[in-house]
């Protein structure tokens, strides 16, 4: 038969990817996941100790992205299908008002001076900017058709727009808000990643089954790393969210319907290992203490906590309808 | 509809007025979309006319789409639109396309595919087709320089009797419309009901003459009277006649499918996942309605174009065939799965949704029905069933 995981929608035992639970580590420090619960328009919030759902928040519609501020005194929400980014104190669950976003905005990311907002408009192939404190469009980009993945450099001086059905990274330099490049990934690409130290960008291209990893001085690509699961057709291996370990040694990658993260070694790009998760695995986050990772997992309705030194699951947690975003909360 | 769709033009024109000097020598790629029009016999219902730009909105759409890459690159694309009259000099439409460009997107039947492609004028030229989901085209009747979009009719069947099959719905009753392309398409419904062990207990050629509208709760109870006992009623109506009138008039309850109720369809409007919405969006606030099959095929073979063209820097339509049928082709086709084309018959390969007029039911090939290659080769002609040897020396 083909594997048991290899196929999001029809498994008879929709329950099958529960993995086994095995004992939740003590150690870990307290903290919480928030994840976007897309078909729910809600929110729920992990404790990464207990690793049960504590809190659920009602958001806009169809929320996607999500992300702190540097203190985490504010989240930001993508209320995609609402038109509209939304600010929340996390400490009520309160939203305190909304940001003009664009249309359809589906993922974002915060400058390292938590002063622009810079947004996909996904049906509108665009990137919009946003002052978080003036609550005013700073600059609209024209970028390719349906752009998704947004990622800013360290020094917050590049930042960095993918896009599905052009099949590009485009780089837009943060002074002028002007493209200064344009660079050719394989098919659909999702999610994109600068490294801690700024020097490399990555991006998954979900169709294309890949991950390609730029040289960000000279913009060139520096690897493309493949994956491949015994007993999963190629195709179903679709990479989309990532995310690394602090060290800069490991990147977690997750395959969507492949229902599994790879573990990518930094430096020699190889693929050391698969984790078994939900299925449909969107995205992750760092539990604080980075011992931990959390996958949203789309089409079981749940989310996988992964221990990152042993590279194993730990408990799959019940959430909304199609978990999406991920960002955790101190 | 109550879909939360907001509409927008793509401004892929901006782009290029927008964005600095490409790196690149700029290259230009001209295409046309050759239709052979085709006299639309009446229906009983005026519920759903053809759309006049049947195919053509769908290379629009995808011609914006890879204008946008293209602007980036340097690469251009135009796309010329020529519509022959039922009758009318096709042979010389095509000389004339094939002049001005070397890749063609053929809507028409499938005798006036082969008449086009076997033109001497078309050696060397790449020739999709946007319409005809006959089998002899995949089989030995297909051509090198010929590749097609549109899914075979028998992998519409052979979906459908996928899930038939899993939903163990296996006792069928068929009823045959009177056209030749109704029969046709009932012959395909028996070979896949064959290879998936679906059952068709007994066949009914449907013989009405009259306006039905008024009439079907009536006659349609006494049509299907003797019929044996069935879990689902087949029907092959393949020019929108008379299947919506079957739907629950039936002697007995049962769902219908094949032509209309329950059926494989390349792409339907019910589609949502996979990002799926994006492209009914763009289709929609294109052509101002919504998007079908033969739309997704020329949209498809257009990107094909596009996505070869990107990736090998050339509009040799040699070079562009090779890579189209390379293993490093991947077109993302907003199905969940990438697409490429089979390298026996040229055909896409490509998952095949099974709808109802309201939702996606199942996404084709099904949890189980296994291939020694790829799952999706489990629709249509496979490698070894296929008698084209015409691409032979591609691998």
């Amino acid at each position: 038969m083909r594997g048991l995981w290899g196929d999001e929608m029809r498994s008879l035992f929709p329950c099958s990817v529960v993995v086994a639970v095995a004992a939740v580590p003590l150690t870990a420090a307290a903290g919480e996941i928030w994840v976007t619960n897309e078909k729910d328009d809600n929110i729920s919030v992990i404790d990464t100790t207990t690793l049960e759902v504590v809190r659920t928040i009602e958001t806009g519609e169809r929320p996607r992205g999500i992300t702190f501020n540097s203190d985490h005194s504010r989240v930001y929400i993508c209320a995609s299908d609402s038109d509209a980014v939304q600010v929340m104190d996390p400490k009520t669950g309160e939203v305190l008002h909304e940001l003009p976003s664009g249309e359809d905005p589906e993922q974002f990311v915060l400058a390292p001076d938590d002063k622009h907002l810079w947004i996909a408009n996904e049906d509108d192939a665009v990137t919009t900017v946003v002052d978080v404190e003036t609550r005013e469009v700073v600059a609209q980009i024209n970028v390719g058709i349906e752009p998704e993945g947004m990622a800013v450099s360290p020094d917050g001086k590049l930042v960095v727009a993918t896009s599905e059905t052009t099949n590009m990274a485009h780089w837009i330099d943060t002074t002028t808000m002007k493209i200064v490049a344009n660079t050719l990934v394989d098919s659909r690409p999702r999610h994109a990643e600068f490294t801690k130290d700024g020097k490399e960008l990555w991006v998954s291209s979900e169709i294309g089954g890949t991950v390609t990893v730029f040289d960000v001085a000279t913009r060139s690509e520096k690897s493309k790393i493949g994956f491949g699961i015994t007993g999963i057709n190629a195709d179903l291996i679709q990479p989309v969210g990532f995310d690394f370990t602090p060290d800069g040694k490991a990147a977690f990658v997750a395959l969507g319907p492949a229902n599994h993260l790879a573990v990518v070694d930094m430096t020699t790009f190889e693929v050391e290992g698969y984790v078994l998760v939900g299925r449909r695995v969107w995205h992750v986050a760092f539990s604080p203490d980075h011992q931990q990772l959390f996958t949203t997992n789309g089409v079981s309705g749940d989310v996988t906590a992964v221990d990152v030194a042993a590279r194993e699951p730990i408990k799959s947690v019940k959430v909304g309808r199609f978990p999406w975003g991920a960002a955790m909360r101190p | 509809m109550p879909k939360n769709r907001g509409i927008r033009s793509v401004p892929a024109c901006l782009l290029i007025a927008l964005l600095g000097a490409p790196a690149q020598a700029e290259i230009t790629i001209a295409l046309t979309y050759l239709r052979h029009e085709e006299k639309a016999p009446p229906v009983l219902s005026n519920l759903d006319p053809i759309p006049a730009d049947l195919g053509i909105a769908g290379a629009q759409v995808a011609l914006a789409d890879t204008e946008t890459t293209g602007s980036f690159l340097g690469h251009y694309y135009k796309l010329q639109v020529v519509s022959v009259a039922p009758g009318g000099d096709l042979a010389g439409a095509a000389k004339k396309a094939l002049a001005a460009s070397s890749v063609l997107l053929l809507d028409a039947s499938a005798e006036s595919v082969l008449a086009v492609a076997d033109l001497p004028d078309a050696k060397g030229a790449l020739i999709f087709n946007v319409a005809s989901g006959e089998r002899r085209l995949r089989d030995a009747d297909c051509r090198p320089n010929l590749l097609h979009t549109i899914a075979e009719d028998a992998m519409r069947a052979d979906a459908l009797m996928q899930v038939l099959k899993a939903r163990r719905w296996t006792r069928t009753a068929l009823i045959v419309g009177p056209r030749p392309r109704d029969e046709a398409f009932a012959a395909t419904l028996r070979a896949a009901a064959a290879k998936f062990g679906v059952e068709i207990l007994a066949e009914k050629a449907w013989t009405f003459d009259t306006d039905l509208r008024r009439a079907a709760g009536k006659e349609v109870p006494l049509f299907t009277q003797d019929l044996p006992d069935h879990d689902v009623v087949l029907i092959a109506d393949e020019t929108d006649d008379f299947a919506r009138y079957v739907g629950d008039n039936t002697w007995l309850p049962r769902p219908i499918a094949g032509s209309d109720g329950l059926r494989g369809e390349a792409w339907a409007p019910v589609l949502e996942q996979w990002g799926a919405v994006q492209l009914q969006n763009r289709f929609e606030s294109v052509a101002k309605r919504e998007m079908r099959s033969r739309d997704y095929a020329a949209w498809a073979a257009l990107r094909t174009v596009g996505e070869a063209v990107t990736r090998t820097n050339s509009t040799d339509p040699g070079k562009l065939k090779a890579y189209i049928l390379s293993d490093a082709f991947a077109l993302d086709g907003f199905k969940g799965r990438s697409l490429s084309y089979r390298d026996w018959n040229g055909q896409l390969r490509q998952p095949m949704p099974v709808v109802n007029a309201r939702a996606l039911v199942e996404l084709a090939p099904l949890d189980g029905f296994l291939h020694q290659e790829n799952e999706m080769d489990t629709l249509g002609l496979d490698r070894a069933e296929s008698a084209c040897a015409a691409f032979g020396g591609m691998r």
